[in-house]
């Protein structure tokens, strides 16, 4: 069995994002990039479930520009087989990400996509869902358990009101929540046989999809700072102002 | 908040995702345990294993004694400097002073004990450590005064090593002992486990810094080693020591940059937030010339260490020696840096910095072992001018 992982290069998490001055956007200059974090829980499972001999081969794919490699070279590193590497320099949104992803598993036919629920940059959410819907697959979103059954998986999901727990038949979508396992650290022998791994390089023309964005990005601002809050002295005292200045009770 | 380092000239793909790795290792198993396995005096073996895994100690290693095959000093270099950025020196000493050991053992030892030894320490399932300095002198080891002489088949080995890092826990053991005449040419390299007859160790307590590392006084009272357990020929197996003893240097220098950095970015973060006649305290021109004088040291310091670091794997794809004068000026100026960097990184988070618990606090008792192991400052000056042919 084969599966495919996609991955994205993102700003790193311990980075304090700043907002571009023309409130376009977030600045990128000399910050910081790394795998999505949500992406890096994939490769780890996609790595499990081969190591318990559910899958013979992992195909990682990340679309975006010419560092988006270096991404790639990490989930190769972790343990992935080979990657593919859709090159643009354009701001690719979901839908056009999940066209690309729907094209190259029309060519890999992975019986298991993996990924991550979310990206930390846009935080949209949506990459799995469209493209269990472009295939007509089924999808099993925000896991934090994945067994492999007969004819598909068993999956938890995180849900508002506790884990649910489905059934899906593979082919199938499963996009990770963040307690589904604890990614593994690439060791240096790993970094270095990583380098040997076949990178495809592909650009959006070649799956001939069109990626121009659908959406219109009004402003990016800074969410409102918070105001310091204040110290009260008694328990008196904060009733009286909940009460009578928050008025909540 | 980290700075972020300027691009590199030597920068790979490969240096940049271990650089990375290490990083992450470090925030997430190390960092958060820093004070607590100080204050301890101890941490749990498991994270030796887990930094063997990762290939840490692997370097100059063959792959057949679970080695990387391979050598980088620029990757010494990112591992050295993170590790000493983590503020936790003792857990930097007893993790990587096997490093010091598995040189010689790599360089000396027979097949059949690189394959017994080498393959467990690198793995980081056991632990050794390197027995040079005596309670009679460090600085000076033609004088060393351990003795080893033969019995039949074995070595009987009679001394005292002082101040050994991981020698509590340590399974094995490269012990100098003399077995010859007076000076270098008389000394022979042993290889001694710790379960050896007539070997005991005692832990040093109370040390200025280093706190979660094991430190130890070895005794060998007449300690049987068999005959194999010599490493090299006697005098010539120093070689392997010199060498080892350059490496050790670049890393001890590369921890030391790191650790700077880590003063430097603490004080600023400090500095920033401090308030102090009606101004955050950065903006004191007094604080400011602080940080600019931190800050340029530490970047003198990171070029002339990753030029070295270039020149040191220069030098080995040309069967070169190492740059041992360079090795030598640059332990000096990286304890000095360290050491000012502490200071000023101490002087300004005031009161709060003389407190037990912060990184600042524990990298300034640190800095002092910096000058003094590995080749002390005025060891490495003496050594820098006679190797200018002065
Ligand atoms: C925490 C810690 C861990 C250590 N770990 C190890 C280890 O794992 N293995 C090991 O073998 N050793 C280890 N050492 C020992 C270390 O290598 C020695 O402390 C060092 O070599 C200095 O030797 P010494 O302390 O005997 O000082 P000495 O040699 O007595 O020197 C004292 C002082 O005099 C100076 N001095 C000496 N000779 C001269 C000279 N000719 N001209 C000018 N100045 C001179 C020295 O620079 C030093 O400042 C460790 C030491 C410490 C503190
Ligand atoms: C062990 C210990 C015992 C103490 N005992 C007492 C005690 O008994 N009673 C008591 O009242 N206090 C005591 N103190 C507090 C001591 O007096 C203060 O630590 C000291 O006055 C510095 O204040 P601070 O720590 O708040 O540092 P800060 O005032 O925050 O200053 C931090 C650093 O910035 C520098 N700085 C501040 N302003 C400027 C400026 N304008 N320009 C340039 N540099 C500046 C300072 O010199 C210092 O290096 C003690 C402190 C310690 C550590």
């Amino acid at each position: 069995m084969k599966i495919l992982v996609p991955v994205k290069r993102v700003v790193d998490y311990n980075v304090k994002v700043r907002v571009k001055p023309d409130q376009t956007g977030v600045d990128l200059a000399n910050v910081k990039m790394s795998m999505n974090p949500f992406c890096e829980i994939a490769v780890e499972e996609a790595i499990r479930l081969k190591e318990k001999g559910a899958a013979e081969e992992i195909v990682v794919v990340s679309i975006g520009p010419a560092q988006a490699q270096e991404t790639i070279r990490t989930a190769l590193a972790m343990g992935a087989d080979r990657g593919i590497h859709i090159t643009t320099d354009d701001a690719v949104e979901s839908l056009g990400v999940a066209k690309l992803l729907a094209k190259v598993v029309e060519e890999e036919s992975p019986e298991l996509v993996i990924l991550g629920k979310q990206a930390i940059d846009g935080d949209v959410n949506a990459t799995g869902q469209m493209l269990a819907a472009l295939l007509g697959w089924p999808q099993a979103t925000f896991a934090s358990e994945v067994e492999k059954t007969d004819d598909g998986y068993n999956v938890t999901r995180e849900i508002d009101g506790g884990l649910q727990t489905i059934k899906v038949s593979s082919p199938a979508i499963i996009t990770t929540d963040l307690r589904l396992n604890e990614p593994r650290y690439a060791s240096l022998p790993n970094i270095m046989k990583a380098k040997r791994k076949p990178i495809d390089a592909k650009t959006p023309a070649d799956f001939g999809v069109d990626i121009a964005p659908r959406l219109e990005a009004l402003k990016v601002a800074e969410p409102a700072k918070r105001e310091a809050g204040v110290k009260v002295e008694s328990v008196a005292e904060l009733v009286d102002k909940l009460k009578n200045e928050a008025g909540v009770i | 908040m980290r700075t972020t380092p300027p691009a590199r000239p030597f920068d790979t793909p490969e240096r940049a995702s271990f650089r990375d790795t290490v990083q992450r290792f470090i925030d997430t198993e190390i960092a958060p345990h820093a004070n607590d396995w100080d204050e301890a005096g101890d941490f749990p073996w498991a994270l030796h294993e887990k930094a063997g895994a990762l290939g840490l100690f692997g370097f100059g290693i063959d792959e057949a004694y679970g080695g990387l095959g391979f050598d980088d000093a620029l990757m010494r270099f990112d591992c050295g400097t993170a590790m000493g950025y983590a503020g936790i020196g003792g857990v930097n000493a007893s993790l990587f002073s096997r490093g010091i050991m598995t040189g010689p053992i790599q360089q000396l030892a027979s097949e059949d004990q690189k394959r017994e030894v080498l393959t467990e320490i690198v793995s980081g399932k056991v632990g050794g450590a390197l027995a040079m300095t005596e309670p009679s002198g460090g600085s000076d080891l033609s004088r060393l005064k351990t003795k080893a002489v033969r019995d039949g088949d074995d070595w009987l080995i009679s001394g005292e090593k002082t101040f050994i890092t991981g020698g509590m826990k340590a399974s094995w053991y490269v012990v100098g002992a003399r077995t010859g005449g007076e000076g270098f040419g008389g000394v022979s390299l042993f290889l001694v486990p710790a379960d050896a007859p007539g070997f005991t160790r005692i832990s040093i307590r109370k040390k200025m810094g280093w706190w979660a590392s094991d430190t130890a006084t070895l005794h060998f009272d007449q300690c049987r080693a068999p005959a194999s357990g010599q490493l090299g020929q006697e005098g010539v197996c120093l070689l392997a020591i010199m060498d080892n003893f350059n490496h050790e240097r670049f890393s001890l220098s590369a921890g030391c940059l790191g650790m700077a950095r880590r003063c430097l970015d603490d004080a600023i973060a400090y500095a920033q937030q401090r308030e102090t006649f009606g101004k955050p305290l950065i903006k004191h021109q007094a604080i400011r010339h602080k940080i600019a004088d931190m800050s340029s040291r530490i970047d003198a310091l990171d070029s002339y260490l990753q030029m070295i670091a270039w020149r040191i794997n220069d030098a080995r794809d040309k069967g070169a020696p190492m740059p041992a004068a360079e090795l030598a000026k640059v332990k000096v100026l990286a304890s000095k840096t360290a050491e000012f960097c502490a200071n000023e990184a101490m002087q300004i988070l005031g009161g709060a910095g003389y407190l037990r618990g912060c990184a600042v606090e524990r990298i300034y008792r640190e800095v002092k072992v910096m000058a003094i192991g590995g080749g002390s400052e005025e060891i490495m000056r003496d050594l820098a001018v006679k190797q200018m042919g002065l």
